[in-house]
């Protein structure tokens, strides 16, 4: 039984390997922009708006009040990474419905690298806002000897990140699998059900915790 | 008893203590938390949208604690090193 789609080998040819992870990323990328191009294709800003241009409109505004909500003044300008975030999670865990398909969110490299992409925004977004020093600065409060401490914190923010979107997700799709070994047919869909539930849970989590580390970073010391 | 047996038996022995002892603190952790933001959603319920925000991210952090305990259980049955080290002599054939 393997434990991440990563061992699931599509293709093979001397040392370039193409498992199951990547296939899905990618064929999810292009689902996601194909259907993002369709639907903006014809965009409105007055009179009778499509169903999916209101759709889209919904997620985003929804998205940039969340974002608000945190404490980032300028929610245009992380509205792309963490609206990415939140909807590339959400997507790959909700297809968990479709047969035969493994979340690629449910391969620890596909978390680690979503963890440390989160890690790189925080420290470029900190820079942007206060400048290389007075990013620096921020890992000295409030005393000197606080400054391994702050390192540490700062690892340990993306590792749970990575082992807590892994952690859930890989779960759910292995108690699904083993149920349908022992009680088939009705048991494995209450499990995929709450499944879903804590993909949407766990992709909600993954965007507001970065916006939240991001916020953290950028704000600037006030009286 | 060699040392594949006891491998085999303090694995599963280990992965059923581990997840089991690992859900009560998060378990108790989150009804406190619960508990916390129903009292303070019954004071105000005008801040509910920011209360329910803030349970949530605060039960997804509380929640890893067993997700981390649950990730060791499952390598420990499922992807074990030492047993697939102790088992690979006989199944290289």
């Amino acid at each position: 039984m393997n434990l991440s789609p990563d061992q699931k080998i599509i293709w093979q040819w001397d040392f370039v390997v193409i498992n199951s992870t990547i296939v899905t990323t990618w064929a999810l990328m292009l689902v996601m922009t194909a259907l993002a191009r369709l639907i903006t294709r014809t965009l409105k800003t007055e009179g009778a708006i499509s169903r999916w241009q209101g759709f889209l409109e919904i997620v985003v505004t929804t998205i940039q009040k969340q974002i608000q909500e945190v404490g980032l003044q300028n929610p245009a300008k992380y509205l792309g990474f963490i609206g990415t975030l939140f909807l590339f999670i959400a997507v790959s865990n909700l297809c968990a419905i479709i047969p035969y398909y493994d979340p690629p969110t449910g391969s620890l490299s596909t978390t680690s690298a979503l963890a440390i992409s989160v890690f790189v925004a925080v420290v470029l977004f900190g820079i942007e806002e206060q400048g290389f020093l007075g990013y620096l600065k921020t890992y000295v409060k409030p005393t000197f000897i606080m400054l391994p401490f702050n390192i540490i914190s700062e690892l340990s923010r993306t590792f749970a990140l990575a082992i807590r979107l892994f952690g859930n997700i890989m779960s759910g799709t292995m108690i699904a699998g083993i149920l349908l070994t022992i009680t088939p047919f009705i048991v494995p869909d209450f499990m995929s059900l709450l499944g879903l539930l804590t993909g949407m849970v766990q992709a909600y989590i993954f965007s507001i915790l970065a916006a939240v580390y991001i916020a953290a970073a950028t704000q600037t010391r006030e009286a | 008893m060699d040392s594949m047996t006891l491998i085999a038996i303090v694995s599963i022995i280990t992965a059923g203590i581990t997840i089991a002892v690992g859900s009560i603190a998060p378990a108790l952790g989150e009804g406190k938390a619960v508990q916390a933001a129903l009292s303070s959603l019954a004071q105000q319920p005008d801040a509910a949208s920011t209360i329910t925000r803030t349970l949530f991210v605060g039960l997804a952090m509380i929640e890893s604690i067993a997700i981390y305990c649950l990730v060791i259980s499952m390598i420990l049955i499922f992807a074990n090193p030492f047993w697939n080290h102790v088992i690979a002599p006989s199944a290289g054939r």
